[in-house]
């Protein structure tokens, strides 16, 4: 068969290339920029190699952000998708309760983050708010302001309460789907309730919890806004996430250099661990 | 293996019944014998899976009770019913590997491993699996699926009965030939109660010993395949099994005589018929005989299906069909003949039996 050339097909893909370009390469394009020179202002640069990223890696604050975003990250894994995957087991299937239950799941889903932080914030206030001020009548001096291990429990309450919802929805959208004949199957096998779940209901949720802990994991991962609000990465920096620590590097300190270097590594640590999500749990079980 | 005694079993799906349309499933009386092989036949929604699930014991009867073996288990679970279910779409627990999926329903009973073990060993002979058995499920074909689920019926030894909820509609044509023959050898091998529920009349007379066909919750006629052919209860069982179905024409009685439209047929008995019924008069097409002699017919399309031709015609301004042998031939002003011994009568669609 002969190639028809048309250089007219360069315009079809044109749209594309140039979102692409606007969304994506330039952007990263200029972080990489900067993440190789240095700057005095004056927009002057100068040649600085390999300079930042060494001095990043090299940084014991580099490596606690991390150690810090990496906590987080598991101890929200570890409470969001079991109890998502509990409160989804539990929802109703049919009747009025379904939408009732729906839209309550939805609720959090919707609300703006930076919302979130505040409504939190508000809550845990030790003088005004309903729990801070609960909690304290009740004898136990709550103060997400000053201990550092309170404010990691208001920060790690609010992400379970603003996101289990999406876990929980992934699992029911799942288990939705199995036909009922899985169940009166499993009756007329005698199987017990744990083995309906491990059997017939985990196996058939496995796509979607893939995609729940991709999702809650990346997300995590890249927490900024509420613990921005809430406790600013403090008490000192004892919720000083990564992307907390990148923004008070760039915008506070304006150091742009170090700045570009840790978001280029920041990037590359994603990718690496979803990568390595993705490629772990979908190749679980469906070999053999 | 069980009898099973259905005694007044009633059924409706909305609160409170109170017209007799109100039920899924209109009174049914019947008992099964131990051993048998029952097919419930009947159009979608006719309730032949609501009569299964009652069996079952997936779903609770509104009215009536339900027996085995003489022993009320109308309260009792699925479970402890003890009967094992073959449903439309294969189950299979797909993460577990054949062995463990046949493996599953002792185990969940607590029976000694090599027990279980023995027992998994033999189904899997009987069932052709030999090669699969250490493999995952989940890269079966239906056919092999399907064995699967029957398998994990089967290898219950003491199970009462094995339901089939329209097992073979999911497996390609040529396999489920070759499946339901292996049914049927089950049966006579191993004796099970079998009640096997579908809309296929092939797959009906085919498997069942005899056949319960249902009509709008209703059963109409329980029979071998011989006596839903030849002498059909119902105007329904007579349109539903056959291919073509029966032909069914509205009539009058006259002493000894049948008068459809203007041909007057006569009768080798006299029907007794009550005053103000509908009466209509039903032949099976095979039947009717076509020849230069007898009552006039217009003949409308001949189909050929090859061992035979369908002649589809208009008789007393009614279409009818007849069956015509692939050699037979279709004379030019054609005329028909009714076998005496293919006439049915219906009174309101229920059949007016000879001599009552």
């Amino acid at each position: 068969m002969e190639k028809t050339w048309n250089n007219k097909a360069w315009f079809m893909v044109l749209p594309v290339l140039v979102l692409v370009a606007i969304s994506a390469v330039i952007p990263l394009m200029t972080v990489v920029n900067y993440s190789v020179q240095d700057t005095f202002g004056n927009n002057e640069f100068f040649w600085a190699g390999t300079e930042w990223f060494a001095q990043v890696l090299e940084s014991g604050r580099f490596w606690d952000s991390l150690a810090r975003n990496l906590a987080f990250s598991a101890v929200i894994l570890a409470i969001e998708i079991p109890l998502g995957i509990f409160i989804a087991l539990n929802m109703p299937k049919s009747g009025w309760g379904v939408p009732v239950c729906l839209v309550l799941m939805a609720l959090p889903l919707l609300i703006p983050w930076n919302v979130v932080g505040t409504i939190w914030q508000l809550l845990c206030r030790a003088d005004i708010g309903l729990i801070g001020y609960g909690l304290a009548r009740l004898g136990i001096p709550f103060n997400y302001a000053a201990d550092p291990v309170h404010a990691w429990i208001t920060v790690v309450v609010m992400d379970v309460w603003h996101w289990t919802s999406l876990v929980v929805l992934l699992c029911y959208a799942g288990l939705v789907s199995i036909p009922d004949a899985y169940y009166q199957a499993a009756k007329i096998d005698g199987a017990s309730r744990w083995a309906i779940f491990r059997y017939i209901q985990l196996p058939k949720m496995n796509r979607v919890l893939l995609i729940a802990v991709l999702l809650r994991f990346m997300d995590s991962f890249m927490i900024y806004t509420e613990p921005f609000v809430v406790t600013g990465g403090g008490p000192g920096s004892s919720t000083t996430f990564l992307s907390i620590d990148l923004v008070k590097m760039a915008v506070g300190q304006f150091d742009l250099g170090p700045a570009a270097a840790m978001s280029i590594i920041y990037f590359l640590i994603i990718l690496l661990l979803s990568w390595v999500f993705y490629t772990v749990m979908t190749n679980y079980g469906s070999e053999k | 293996m069980a009898r099973i005694t259905l005694e007044h079993i009633r059924h409706a799906y909305g609160l409170r019944p109170s017209r007799p349309n109100d039920y899924a499933l209109k009174e049914v009386h019947h008992e099964w014998k131990d051993g048998g092989a029952y097919a419930l036949l009947g159009p979608s929604g006719c309730g032949k899976t609501t009569l299964l699930n009652i069996i079952s014991g997936l779903q609770h009867p509104s009215e009536g009770r339900i027996l085995f073996n003489g022993r009320d288990v109308t309260e009792l679970s699925t479970q402890q019913r003890n009967i094992a279910q073959v449903f439309q779409f294969p189950v299979i627990y797909d993460t577990m590997t054949v062995y463990d999926n046949l493996a599953f329903p002792l185990r969940n009973r607590g029976v000694p491993e090599a027990e279980v073990d023995r027992r998994v060993r033999d189904i899997i002979e009987m069932t052709g699996l030999g090669d699969w058995a250490k493999k995952k499920a989940r890269g079966l074909t239906a056919d092999q699926k399907q064995k699967i689920s029957l398998g994990r019926g089967l290898v219950r030894n003491d199970v009462n009965a094995i339901l089939f909820d329209e097992p073979l509609t999911v497996i390609d044509p040529h396999m489920k030939w070759v499946l339901r023959s292996q049914l049927k050898q089950l049966h006579r091998q191993f004796g099970y109660t079998m009640v096997y529920v579908t809309h296929d009349q092939t797959e009906a007379l085919t498997f069942a010993d005899k056949v319960v066909v249902m009509y709008e919750g209703e059963i109409v006629q329980i029979g071998t395949p011989a006596e839903l052919f030849e002498r059909p209860k119902h105007t329904f069982v007579g349109y539903f099994i056959g291919s073509p179905g029966m032909n069914v024409l509205p009539a009058d009685v006259d002493g000894s005589t049948v008068k459809v439209g203007n041909e007057t047929i006569a009768l080798d008995h006299k029907p007794r018929v009550a005053l103000g019924a509908s009466i209509e008069l039903g032949i099976r097409p095979e039947f009717i005989a076509l020849g230069r002699q007898g009552m006039s017919v217009s003949i409308r399309k001949v189909e050929d299906i090859g061992r035979q031709k369908i002649v589809r015609a208009e008789f007393a301004g009614k279409p009818i069909a007849i069956v015509v042998p692939e050699d037979g031939e279709i004379p030019a002003e054609a005329k028909v003949r009714f076998d005496p011994a293919g006439i049915n009568l219906y009174a309101d669609s229920w059949r007016v039996e000879l001599g009552a």
